[in-house]
């Protein structure tokens, strides 16, 4: 169980992996996660996004960046080596329906657990435009697979390299000018999901978001991950992770998230002396 | 004054000397001294997490075993919630037989060496023993916990524990939902008689609660995966990273992989919190994830450990009961400078055991009985800073027989606090709810069972353990995890 099949590194930092674990294959919806721990005492549990699965082949597949400590050590295995635990899928499941005109809103590796949810919305007869945003071309991820079912592709980048130079707000504005969409769906990093809710707000568009705020057991137990939601204290874990955008408590949401900067970045350096990897090498 | 162990072992060689032969009346059993459990002194171990209770010297066992009066009657049974034959495993260690006083335990209970730690016995067995009753004072009575520790500890380090047997196999398959307290009772029970069995856990380490939530200076770890192996020695399964509701449902455990009967022991698993302002702020932890953290993923060791610690000088602890008193004294031995428990009522109304508040109380922990936190206040980075209280005097009892705490008006203060740890307790986690069609749970949450068989609304299907009774205790979770095994023993021989 949870053998790596395959791993590609798709840019400096970024990872995808296709791991045989049928059970999550088969049990997964779009919008769920998986935990995983790399065995022992001492790692981490470690929330990430589930990017696709094939329940015939059981298995799913995991993109990731290599951000901490962990990320890291996730990195370093190999084809053949075994992800110890992971458990899944974890999560409420993204409410798929037939919406009419939906925007999509990838930022970074954000298109990675993006990327089933837009495929079920399509499937289910929505017309689906996509807006992939990144620092710069070498970044994109599951390029060919969100081309593949937007009815367009609108991408950004905050260097001009690749698509549009400009943040995914932009585009997302014309479009709720324009298109008028049903219903907006934003994944990537917080702060982009942050300014794609006050984009859309204006407009009155329904907008979903996917926090990946910290987390331990990811059950429901720790309540380390919970966010204020409309006024009300969620568990991004069990009641998310996917929430109304306009009603997220964003800025205590991203203080939250800073809980333990001070020791992460104190540990990033030392993974990477311990690692022999160079910064921005992973 | 803090006595060492070999200062209490050198009293007990004394009393021996003088009964050595164990061949003593009533009467000069009333007059032998309670044995006092050896402890790591304060000082020392608020820097280390090695447990803090070091268990009894051979004399000690001894001298303790012969204060009990060999009652006829056998009172002290009645308070067991698994009905452990005593006297007899007390008559056994007082002649030195302790793998055999172990083995009597056993017959009842297969967690000695745990239950012996964490039982609050004062409550239970030792609330009816003659010796307390004729001293006037529980904390007199003959201390049966400290006796079932010894001589579980002396048969595991001499290798004198048996696996129990398991009789031939019925090729019925019974599924455990969880592996804290309740269900390793149920699954040892359940597999002893011939039935395949196999155990669901959440988390990539088996022993719930005994893992993630009760520290290693009270339950040593390495005790519990050593009563883990055990139930694989007897052939049974465990499967980790296997959440029920989510991996899979019940109903395809049951349908699908064609588990003949179901037993859920999830554990409550929801932590609560007060609802008060500035709860969401940097600082504000659960007890489970504060205990988590530092247990089960071992944060506490900062060297090895990837999972980040908050770092702390003044901590809040939030509660009265034993996980408060765990995580007081978790945070004083991460570091924190000063650690104050704030509880609503008086110290007399404390729902933790009173050697935990006194071991508490011995690593300096602060009580702040009779406040009630009103709001957490926290700095411009959104930084706990402080927790504002109202002090609270003692009114008419409430339902629970306690006297309610009634705020005083214009008493309202700011306490100087950086972290905040709530430990009010546990709901139950609505996820087996949500996902198993006609699982009936009581307004809480609980999961409705029937008292005597522990079978939920479901056939086939039974509870026990937090997920029925709320947060309770370890011993009564395997109470309710044997009580259950006895009905799907009876249930499958039927089927």
């Amino acid at each position: 169980m949870n053998e790596i099949l395959y791993k590609e590194k798709l840019s400096s930092e970024v990872f995808k992996m296709i791991v045989h674990a049928p059970r999550i294959a088969e049990a997964r919806k779009p919008g769920q996660f998986i935990i995983l721990q790399l065995g022992g005492d001492y790692n981490e549990r470690l929330p990430l996004t589930i990017a696709d699965a094939d329940p015939e082949k059981g298995t799913i597949t995991l993109i990731f960046q290599a951000v901490g400590e962990s990320t890291h050590h996730l990195a370093l295995l190999n084809v053949g080596d075994y992800i110890e635990n992971l458990l899944g899928p974890l999560g409420t499941p993204t409410e798929i329906g037939k919406y009419g005109k939906v925007v999509c809103v990838g930022g970074g590796i954000g298109v990675a657990p993006m990327h089933p949810i837009a495929k079920a919305l399509k499937e289910l007869g929505n017309e689906v435009k996509i807006i992939m945003g990144a620092r710069t071309k070498d970044l994109f991820v599951m390029k060919e697979e969100m081309e593949a079912i937007a009815d367009e592709l609108i991408l950004t980048t905050d260097d001009g390299s690749a698509g549009r130079k400009a943040l995914v707000t932009e585009p997302l504005k014309e479009l709720c000018e324009t298109w008028k969409p049903d219903l907006v769906v934003a994944i990537g990093p917080p702060i982009m999901m942050k300014f794609c809710a006050l984009t859309t707000k204006p407009y009155n568009v329904h907008t979903i978001v996917s926090l990946n705020t910290i987390m331990i057991d990811g059950t429901g137990m720790c309540g380390g991950c919970r966010v204020s939601v409309g006024g009300e204290t969620k568990f991004v874990c069990v009641d998310g992770p996917e929430f109304d955008g306009h009603k997220v408590d964003w800025d205590n949401m991203l203080m939250r998230l800073g809980t333990y900067k001070p020791q992460e970045k104190e540990n990033h350096h030392r993974c990477h002396i311990g690692l022999h990897i160079e910064e921005g090498e992973a | 004054m803090h006595t060492t162990l070999e200062e209490l072992d050198m009293q007990a060689k004394q009393i021996l000397a003088k009964f050595g032969d164990n061949n003593i009346s009533i009467k000069e059993r009333t007059t032998i001294p309670l044995q006092e459990m050896p402890a790591q002194d304060p000082a020392v171990r608020i820097t280390n997490m090695e447990e803090v209770a070091l268990g009894y010297s051979e004399n000690q066992v001894k001298v303790e075993a012969m204060r009990c009066l060999q009652c006829k009657n056998k009172p002290c049974i009645q308070g067991c919630p698994v009905g452990i034959d005593i006297p007899s495993f007390i008559k056994k260690a007082a002649e030195g037989d302790f793998a055999g006083a172990n083995a009597k335990i056993k017959e009842s209970s297969l967690l000695p060496s745990i239950c012996g730690r964490v039982c609050p016995q004062e409550n239970q067995c030792q609330k009816y023993c003659t010796v307390g009753k004729m001293k006037k004072d529980v904390e007199q009575s003959v201390a049966i916990g400290r006796i079932e520790r010894y001589v579980a500890d002396y048969s595991r380090e001499h290798n004198l524990d048996v696996v129990p047997s398991v009789k031939a196999s019925t090729k019925k398959k019974v599924a455990i939902v969880g592996t804290g307290p309740a269900s390793v009772a149920a699954a040892a029970d359940v597999r002893r008689e011939g039935h395949t069995v196999v155990m669901f856990e959440a988390l990539h380490k088996a022993g719930g609660v005994l893992v993630y939530g009760i520290p290693e200076f009270r339950l040593p770890k390495k005790l519990v995966e050593r009563e883990i192996d055990g139930l694989v020695d007897m052939g049974i399964e465990i499967n980790k990273n296997y959440l029920v509701g989510k991996t899979r449902t019940l109903d395809d455990l049951r349908d699908k992989d064609g588990f003949d009967a179901v037993f859920v022991g999830a554990g409550a698993g929801l932590p609560k919190f007060m609802n008060i302002p500035g709860e969401n702020l940097i600082g504000v932890f659960s007890a489970n994830e504060y205990l988590t953290r530092s247990n089960l993923m071992k944060a506490y060791d900062q060297k090895h450990s990837l999972t980040p610690l908050f770092n702390s000088e003044k901590v809040a602890i939030f509660g009265g009961g034993n996980v408060a008193m765990d995580a007081a004294r978790t945070a004083k031995r991460l570091g924190a400078k000063e650690v104050t428990i704030i509880y609503r009522r008086s110290e007399a109304e404390l729902p933790a055991r009173k050697e935990e508040v006194h071991h508490a109380k011995e690593e300096g922990i602060n009580f702040l009985v009779l406040h009630q936190p009103h709001e957490i206040i926290g700095d411009e980075n959104g930084f706990v800073k402080g927790v504002k209280v109202v002090t609270c005097e003692l009114g008419e009892p409430d339902a629970s027989g306690r006297r309610r705490p009634v705020e005083i008006e214009g008493t309202e203060q700011v306490l100087d606090f950086d972290t905040v740890v709530v430990s009010i307790g546990n709901a139950s986690n609505p996820l087996l709810k949500q996902t198993t069609d006609g699982l009936e749970v009581n307004k809480r949450g609980n999961i409705i069972v029937n008292e005597e068989t522990c079978e939920t609304s479901i056939e086939g299907v039974f509870a026990g353990g937090d997920i029925v009774l709320g947060a309770a205790t370890v011993i009564l979770a395997m109470g309710q995890g044997r009580k259950a095994a006895k009905a799907i023993n009876e249930y499958l021989s039927k089927k």
